[in-house]
């Protein structure tokens, strides 16, 4: 059926040098994960409990996360910044774009969970003389967490795979790898065969770890 | 600063126009790519529910790659899968066929949860008024299911106009690559990007809010 | 000793609390009856300072609620309160939703704090539910679970706000017979209740609101024998 030779060799040849960039790539999303999850905490709060500039600001961000492409913001932390002298790194690129995008989407879900908790939780609280803090360390916050875990888990699934972008602008991890090992030898279909299989096992890992976590911490 | 900004030198109008046709032509493989995949998706969302063995056997597991692997890298396989089948597809047939299929993959799972959402009760309750399996799909399961699940589709469908970037790798024109193409002549990529943005934020912006908007308003009736 | 002066209450424009004049002596069961919306559970949240208010005073034990600096927290440990949504905080375990102020407000070590949980939670028939979810349990045993998170701070006050309405008849009778339990115990309590039966034979006095203000109080006995306003004639009327 087909004219085309097959040729292995040269990816199984390559393979660690593949798995060590997926790892790489495991490390700038994971980066990414937690200062996007940081920022969108405190874009959430904002959104939910200020007003004027810092509203504004938290807001534009979370629109322009959600309705541009992240290959968009990549370029935009690529180049755009170039026009103003500022050169990032490609690492630097990927990661600023990704906790961007993810901080964006982020802010949205824990907007969505903080709404969710009753406003009786926090009255019951402080009815038993916890304070503020107390309150919502204890009693808001831990309830936002299982409501938000499942699209944290989504979009950490996201961050990996939007992470391929990074070829794009020069980035070594796995995409970029294979896009630089395939121009060499010309196996641009092993190669990416190849690597589509890693980041199926790298996303499978990551929901299967998912699953576990959410058994040990959430029993109710 | 190395060098000072120098707004609009090298970027003329005529230059807007070939990024608004850009954006045509992202708006039309996306256009393109959701229709068919949207179709394709629904059928599969109904055969995962219908949960016959062979479809949570083999359509199931299948989808999930297409949600588990980079679209970019799913476009740069079939690229080059094609020619070794004996297709010859261009980057913008190439492009619409992995968008639709990606796309598919998404709303098959839309579409289950749906119909789940409908619920066994309201179901019997039509089919116990007599109505037949595709009278009670016609006119309860996909109206009631389809409300339940329009917004998370507009999602969907947005995800796949702004992913529709990515078949610039493939060297198809579509906003991005305009952009790209315009930098590397006018050397003005914040200017040409902040256009390219707005390009985008006025495609995606309006939808994603009319969406928000309807969902708030069918959870409160 | 609870005393309110002359208390005024606003949400805005509307005035629900109209002038409060009223006195609860340690050991007393006060129960505040009237119609949905005529400030008797406004008065519970003026009480242990979680709505602030616009005029008159609130002193528990001598201590201003109101005033600038007054320890709300401190202040609220002898306050306990249980809602007509009984509140239980869904991630904690029942042994835990107890245990967790004691712990964190008063400052006990975890044991002292657990044993103390075990111990109230006996108390209200819920020994067996400790390591429990409270969504697994019924509406009265969540309840009941809220009455126990709430003496676990040792109140010397508690405050029931509708603490039945919420519940389905048949759970109606178990948190009933506990609050009969408290008050025999000899806590002091104000319930704001539908409950005539309890109101009458549980209660030293009854209070009857209408329209944000206290219209009548006074022994069951005078309010559901020979009532003075033609008001509260006409309330007790309707709902028996």
């Amino acid at each position: 059926m087909f004219d085309y030779n097959f040729h292995w060799r040269p990816v199984m040849r390559d393979l660690p040098d593949l798995i060590e960039a997926g790892l790489l790539t495991l490390q700038v999303a994971s980066l990414a994960m937690i200062l996007g999850i940081l920022i969108a905490l405190g874009l959430a709060l904002i959104r939910l409990n200020m007003r004027g500039p810092l509203n504004w600001i938290a807001t534009t961000w979370v629109e322009f996360a959600r309705n541009t492409p992240a290959l968009f913001q990549l370029f935009f932390f690529g180049f755009g910044l170039g026009a103003f002298g500022l050169h990032l790194s490609p690492y630097a690129i990927v990661l600023a774009g990704l906790t961007f995008n993810c901080a964006g989407y982020l802010a949205e879900n824990f907007r969505g969970g903080f709404q969710a908790i009753p406003e009786t939780q926090m009255r019951a609280a402080r009815s038993l003389g916890m304070t503020a803090t107390q309150a919502y360390l204890r009693i808001v916050i831990p309830q936002v967490l299982r409501i938000v875990y499942h699209p944290v888990t989504n979009q950490m699934v996201w961050a990996v795979l939007m992470s391929s972008l990074g070829m794009l602008v020069g980035f070594r991890e796995l995409s970029g790898e294979t896009q630089f090992f395939a121009s060499r030898t010309f196996r641009i279909f092993e190669y990416f065969a190849v690597t589509a299989v890693i980041y199926y096992v790298i996303v499978k890992i990551i929901l299967g770890a998912s699953r576990l976590l959410a058994s040990r911490l959430f029993r109710y | 600063m190395s060098q000072p900004i120098s707004f609009f030198s090298g970027f003329q109008p005529s230059d807007l126009l070939f990024l608004a046709e850009a954006a045509w032509r992202t708006l039309l493989i996306s256009g393109l790519a959701i229709s068919i995949g949207t179709f394709f998706g629904i059928i599969f969302g109904w055969l995962l529910y219908e949960g016959r063995i062979w479809a949570s056997l083999t359509l199931a597991p299948v989808l999930d790659i297409f949600r588990s692997v980079p679209l970019i890298i799913q476009l740069v396989l079939f690229y080059n899968f094609a020619p070794i089948l004996g297709l010859n597809l261009d980057p913008f047939a190439s492009g619409v066929v992995i968008l639709a299929i990606y796309t598919a993959a998404l709303v098959a799972n839309v579409a289950r949860g749906g119909i789940e959402a409908v619920g066994q009760p309201m179901r019997r309750a039509a089919r116990s008024l007599g109505m037949s399996y595709w009278q009670d799909l016609r006119y309860v399961a996909l109206p009631i299911g389809g409300r339940a699940v329009f917004p998370a589709w507009v999602g969907v469908a947005l995800g796949v106009m702004k992913d529709s970037a990515l078949v610039s790798v493939l060297g198809y024109v579509e906003l991005l690559k305009a952009s790209q193409i315009l930098i590397t002549r006018t050397q003005e990529p914040f200017l040409i990007l902040s256009i390219a943005g707005a390009f985008y934020f006025a495609l995606s912006y309006p939808i994603s809010r009319y969406a928000a908007r309807l969902e708030q308003r069918w959870a409160h009736a | 000793m609870i005393e309110i002066r002359g208390l005024q209450k606003y949400f805005g424009a509307l005035h629900v609390l109209k002038g409060i004049d009223l006195d609860v002596e340690k050991g007393e069961v006060l129960s505040v009856i009237g119609a949905s919306g005529s400030g008797k559970s406004t008065l519970l949240y003026c009480i242990n300072g979680l709505e602030e208010i616009q005029g008159g005073q609130v002193e528990v034990d001598g201590q201003n609620v109101h005033a600038k600096g007054a320890d709300l927290n401190k202040l609220r440990q002898k306050l306990g309160m249980v809602f007509q949504q009984w509140n239980s905080f869904p991630h904690l375990t029942v042994q835990e939703n107890v245990a967790l102020a004691p712990r964190i407000v008063r400052g006990l070590d975890r044991k002292a704090a657990d044993e103390i949980a075990e111990r109230q939670l006996a108390h209200v028939g819920l020994g067996d539910k400790l390591r429990v979810y409270p969504g697994a349990l019924s509406g009265g045993q969540q309840q009941r679970l809220a009455i126990a998170r709430a003496l676990a701070m040792e109140p010397d006050y508690m405050l029931f706000d509708e603490a039945t309405s919420a519940l389905d008849p048949e759970l109606v009778g178990e948190v009933l017979e506990t609050m009969r339990m408290l008050a025999e115990e000899g806590m002091t309590m104000i319930c704001v209740t539908h409950e005539m039966g309890f109101a009458r034979d549980v209660s030293d006095r009854v209070a009857f609101f209408h329209q944000g203000v206290m219209e009548e109080i006074g022994p069951p006995s005078q309010i559901f024998g020979e009532a003075q306003s033609p008001h509260t004639r006409g309330f007790l009327a309707n709902v028996r």
